[in-house]
């Protein structure tokens, strides 16, 4: 058929009856013409009359015809089964209503999880040939995939064959704007050059860095990020070539970054990208460094990951044999990009995902039961249907239309509730979820919720209409629709199982998710998080190269204002690791000892330079000696303390106070004077797991010259306060009182970066146990239903037992053990389908077993106490039953 | 009355254009009796077939049609052809002559 007279026919079929073709005109006027031929030919009027209507044949069979062809039959009658299901369904609201509910809530829980999935997972990465890009990290002794050295990527990018481009990038770090409006804080990122060209982006003003701009020393630039020229030079086009001071130094602005690049979220929040060349540290020429710098990579074409492996490996075997101080058992790590950044993500987000379609599942089972339950009183009008002359298929037709209008509107109405709880399901995940900017509702989401919709009405429309569809007409009208086959019973009792079953795996999910997130409460991180503030600090870069003693008095004065600020009860500087902030780590090796052959022979531990009141402020116990004072300070003897864990592994045998370290390659030694408790730096669940637990302490005003010069442009500080969230106000009036020039910044607590490590385990317990609360409903209103259903068709027959001297106790019994059965074959079901699913959990489960025994068997027992509740109210209505009335009924 | 045949199937259409093209615009009641003489009464137009197929070329934009008056000053229904008729007309003409074209070398086939 042409489209054209598809379209048209298409169109008639939705048009009223009036705006119909006239066939029946048409006809008159065939049948008067003829008339007049044979009239024409001198037949009488009557026999003329007679021929005419016999030559037409039947009139109404040719309008049938023409009728048909006009339209589309079949779209016709869909629209006549249309037109009837709104009609039932418009007179049982009640039905209704509950089904779209139940289905709203179903589609609506799988529509939002989808956008999440579909912006997080499924779409490609907004980055051309993104298959190719490549992570580069370095691995290392402690770290797999640790932070690569500049050096080491310069000489990765030199002599490899196999990529087409490397770029490396260093993010986090914070510079001071000055000289526009008030001092500020920025967020700033260190690039090599190509790292936009590699992936496609384009500054939408000016240029990007070349080669030159990277080096050290070269003359300084800066890209800005489109919100900072927005909101400091107006989006002006004349940027470029402006200067910016940045730490107290003059950059030349060259170019500016679409809003729409944030690298999947990792430089959301980003002001400014500088030249790696740019960082003042000094490290960052070290070979051995590990300063958070990570590389990309993108392959040649044709090119695979292992052949790049096996080239990485050769360009890190010549850098080990070329510098065996800092490169022996160093080796590139290369990792797809798109799993280094989503990968994290991908079990929780798909385990979600399965959560919600087993909601979906429920909610259709659900519906279907309703519609069982239903299509026995229609019985009656399926069997009259079928006996004037309607086909099965019509009549399955006019089911599975009702079935899919139900899921229509039910998704729909589902779309709505997605799109408004997307947003509040993703506000229980605080910045932690990468391409969270690109979630949204879109052509895809409509789809697949259009999709699931129809997908669901069939699901739960098929089986009601072919047990309509094998019912004898004959016999259901003799028999007036009364009775119900033992048959349809047994398939409502096996859809309630079903759900039982579906609710238990995801009760049991959620309770698994429960006691991770107890167990992880309970964990004790070494030190006490509640009252903590941390944040940064940067003095004023007025003054140009600041000598390390005037960076030290200048601290003590703040130190000294910012103790004085009400609800301060104590503060310390710290410099290097942050615990579940950021690591650092330290090379050593132990006085007495051997000096090692090479650094990548010395000892590693991670190192916390502090301020005296660093253990006070962070509420860590001291276990031997004592932590550092005031007179701890420079040209004073060096000094350190560490933690037990240290203490066990180097020290095992003896007493660590009085030992003493080399540190950094450092010929002079520092003196061990305290232990204290061990921290938990990796995270409340992973710390035991890692290799690098050794920690260290040493006096923050002991910093070597160096550092101290650099930590004036950006230190931390920890503060002890009652109210640790409100303090900061305060401090940061007390710190505009020294100058406008001097900056406090991202002040954070420490509950906050607990609770932020646990964003991603939090959100699939709080969506598992909704879920799971969802199915537990689903599954109660689904027995309830049942087992009410039951009992009205066997209301006469507990009439007649009832008559017959049953106790009430008796007939609660019997009708209890309906549902007790169904309840027993769903739970047990349940416990058979967790045991073989919630392993997919064991990645996010933490102090508890996929099988954890005291879960199963709590939930097995909630849900069956749950379940025998929900059919203990019919029973109990049953029993009440006055046998006069039951035997009456009907 | 002579039995006679019923238009085949497929036939009916490129019957229907024909006429309208030899005879310009036409009822329906003049295209079946125009196919009748033309087959000198050896086919039958079945009513019931006939005014589908209008149909469906009017839907396939072949043909047009508005009510009219008749010669003996009867209202009626008339069809012409449309630019996009003229086409099809002439395609299926020329198909329907290569196959009956065909068929013939099949049938005057002598056995060797």
């Amino acid at each position: 058929m042409r489209l054209r007279s598809l379209l048209a026919r298409l169109r008639n079929s939705f048009r009223r009856p009036r705006d119909h073709r006239d066939v029946s005109a048409e006809l008159a006027s065939h049948l008067q013409l003829h008339i007049d031929d044979y009239l024409a030919r001198g037949l009488t009027p009557s026999e003329a009359r007679r021929q005419a209507l016999l030559q037409l044949g039947g009139v109404e069979q040719t309008k049938l015809l023409v009728h048909d062809q006009e339209m589309l039959p079949v779209a016709e009658s869909l629209l006549q089964d249309l037109r009837f299901g709104v009609r039932i369904l418009w007179r049982n609201p009640g039905f209704t209503f509950a089904a779209i509910i139940v289905l709203a809530l179903g589609i609506g829980a799988n529509t939002a999880l989808f956008s999440i999935v579909d912006a997080v997972l499924l779409r490609p990465l907004p980055y051309p040939h993104a298959e190719e890009l490549v992570t580069l990290r370095e691995s290392k002794p402690n770290f797999a995939t640790g932070s690569v050295s500049y050096p080491n990527f310069l000489d990765w990018r030199k002599d490899n064959h196999t990529f087409a481009s490397m770029a490396a990038l260093r993010g986090g770090r914070s510079v001071v704007l000055t000289g526009l409006g008030d001092a500020e804080q920025l967020n700033a990122v260190l690039l090599t050059a190509g790292f936009f060209e590699q992936l496609g982006v384009r500054p939408v003003l000016g240029r990007t860095f070349t080669l030159d701009e990277e080096r050290v020393g070269a003359a300084p630039v800066v890209l800005l990020s489109a919100g900072l020229w927005k909101r400091k030079f107006a989006a002006s086009p004349d940027v470029v070539g402006k200067s910016l001071t940045l730490d107290g130094k003059a950059f030349t602005v060259i170019g500016v970054i679409p809003a729409s690049f944030d690298l999947l979220g990792n430089f959301r929040g980003v002001d400014i990208y500088q030249p790696i060349g740019q960082w003042d540290n000094t490290a960052l020429l070290m070979r051995t460094a590990g300063l958070g710098i990570s590389g990309i990579g993108r392959l040649k074409p044709g090119v695979t990951l292992e052949q790049a492996r096996a080239d990485m490996q050769r360009v890190s075997a010549n850098l080990s044999a070329a510098y065996p101080d800092a490169d022996k058992n160093v080796s590139a790590a290369l990792i797809p990009f798109r799993r280094w950044n989503l990968g994290s993500v991908q079990t929780f987000l798909f385990v979600l995902f399965g959560a919600v379609a087993f909601v979906l599942l429920i909610a259709c089972v659900n519906v279907a039961n309703l519609l069982l339950a239903r299509s026995t009183f229609r019985a009656r009008e399926f069997a009259l249907r079928s006996a004037l002359g309607a086909g099965r298929s019509r009549i399955l037709r006019q089911m599975l239309v009702e079935s899919v209008l139900i899921a229509s509107i039910g998704g729909l109405a589902g779309l709505l509730l997605a799109s408004f709880s997307t947003r509040v399901l993703l506000s229980f995940l605080p910045a932690a979820l990468p391409r969270a900017a690109e979630i949204g509702i879109d052509a895809r989401v409509f789809l697949f919720a259009l999709g699931l919709s129809l997908l669901a009405g069939v699901a739960f429309g098929v089986a009601p209409a072919l047990k309509a569809l094998r019912q004898d007409p004959q016999e259901t009208l003799r028999e007036g629709g009364r009775t119900g086959s033992a048959s349809r019973h047994h398939l409502q009792s096996v859809l309630v199982a079903a759900e039982i079953c579906l609710a238990m795996v995801l009760l049991i999910g959620a309770g698994l998710m429960i006691r991770t997130l107890a167990a992880l409460h309970h964990v004790d991180p070494g030190f006490d998080s509640s009252k903590v503030l941390t944040f940064g600090l940067s003095l004023p870069p007025s003054a140009k190269n600041p000598s390390p003693d005037s960076v030290r008095a200048t601290l003590r004065d703040v130190q000294k204002k910012f103790e004085s600020v009400p609800g301060v009860q104590s503060m310390a500087y710290t410099w290097g690791a942050l615990p579940l902030g950021f690591d650092d780590e330290w090379l050593f090796w132990i006085d007495g000892h051997p000096k090692p052959a090479s650094k990548t022979e010395m000892n590693w531990t991670l190192d916390y330079v502090v301020g005296p009141d660093y253990l006070a402020t962070m509420g860590i116990p001291l276990e031997e000696g004592r932590f550092f004072s005031a007179a701890d300070k420079e040209h004073a003897p060096q000094v350190a303390v560490i933690d037990q864990v240290f203490a066990k592994k180097f020290f095992p045998n003896v007493d660590p106070i009085g030992q003493r370290l080399h540190l950094n390659d450092d010929d002079q030694t520092t003196e061990i004077i305290g232990v204290v408790r061990h921290i938990n730096q990796w995270g409340l669940d992973s710390d035991t797991n890692q290799s690098l637990r050794a920690q260290l302490y040493v006096p923050f005003m002991q910093l070597d010259d160096d550092n101290m010069a650099r930590a004036g442009a950006g230190l931390g500080v920890v503060v002890r306060s009652d109210r640790p969230a409100q303090v900061f106000d305060s401090i940061r009036h007390a710190n505009s009182e020294i100058s406008s020039q001097q900056l406090v910044y991202g002040a954070q607590t420490m509950d906050e970066l607990i609770a932020q490590s646990l964003a991603n385990r939090r959100f699939s317990m709080i969506l598992l146990a909704l879920f799971a609360g969802l199915a537990l409903v689903l599954s109660c209103i689904g027995i309830y239903g049942v087992v009410s259903y039951l009992v009205s068709q066997r209301t006469r027959e507990i009439g007649i037992r009832a008559a017959l001297g049953a106790q009430r106790a008796d007939v609660i019994r019997m009708v209890l053990w309906q549902g007790a059965k169904m309840t027993a074959i769903g739970v047990a079901a349940g416990l058979l389908v967790s045991l073989l699913l919630t392993r997919l959990l064991a990645s996010l489960l933490f102090g508890v077993s996929a099988t954890d025994p005291f879960t199963l068997l709590g939930v097995a027992v909630l849900l069956a106490g749950i379940s025998l509740f929900a059919a203990y109210i019919p029973a109990r209505r049953a029993s009440h039953l006055d046998p006069i009335i039951a035997l009456r009924y009907e | 009355m002579s039995p006679k045949k019923d238009v085949q199937q497929g036939t009916l259409a490129l019957m229907i254009l024909k006429t309208l093209e030899s005879l310009g615009p036409l009822h329906g009641y003049g295209i079946a009796r125009r196919i009748e003489q033309t087959s000198g009464d050896l086919l039958s137009v079945n009513y019931g077939t006939l005014y589908p197929a209008l149909l469906k070329l009017e839907q396939e934009g072949f043909i047009a049609s508005e009510w009219g008056t008749s010669d003996n000053n009867r209202k009626a229904r008339y069809y012409k052809l449309t630019r996009a008729g003229r086409k099809q007309l002439q395609r299926e003409a020329s198909q329907w002559a290569e196959t009956t074209a065909i068929l013939a070398r099949f049938l005057n086939e002598q056995p060797s």
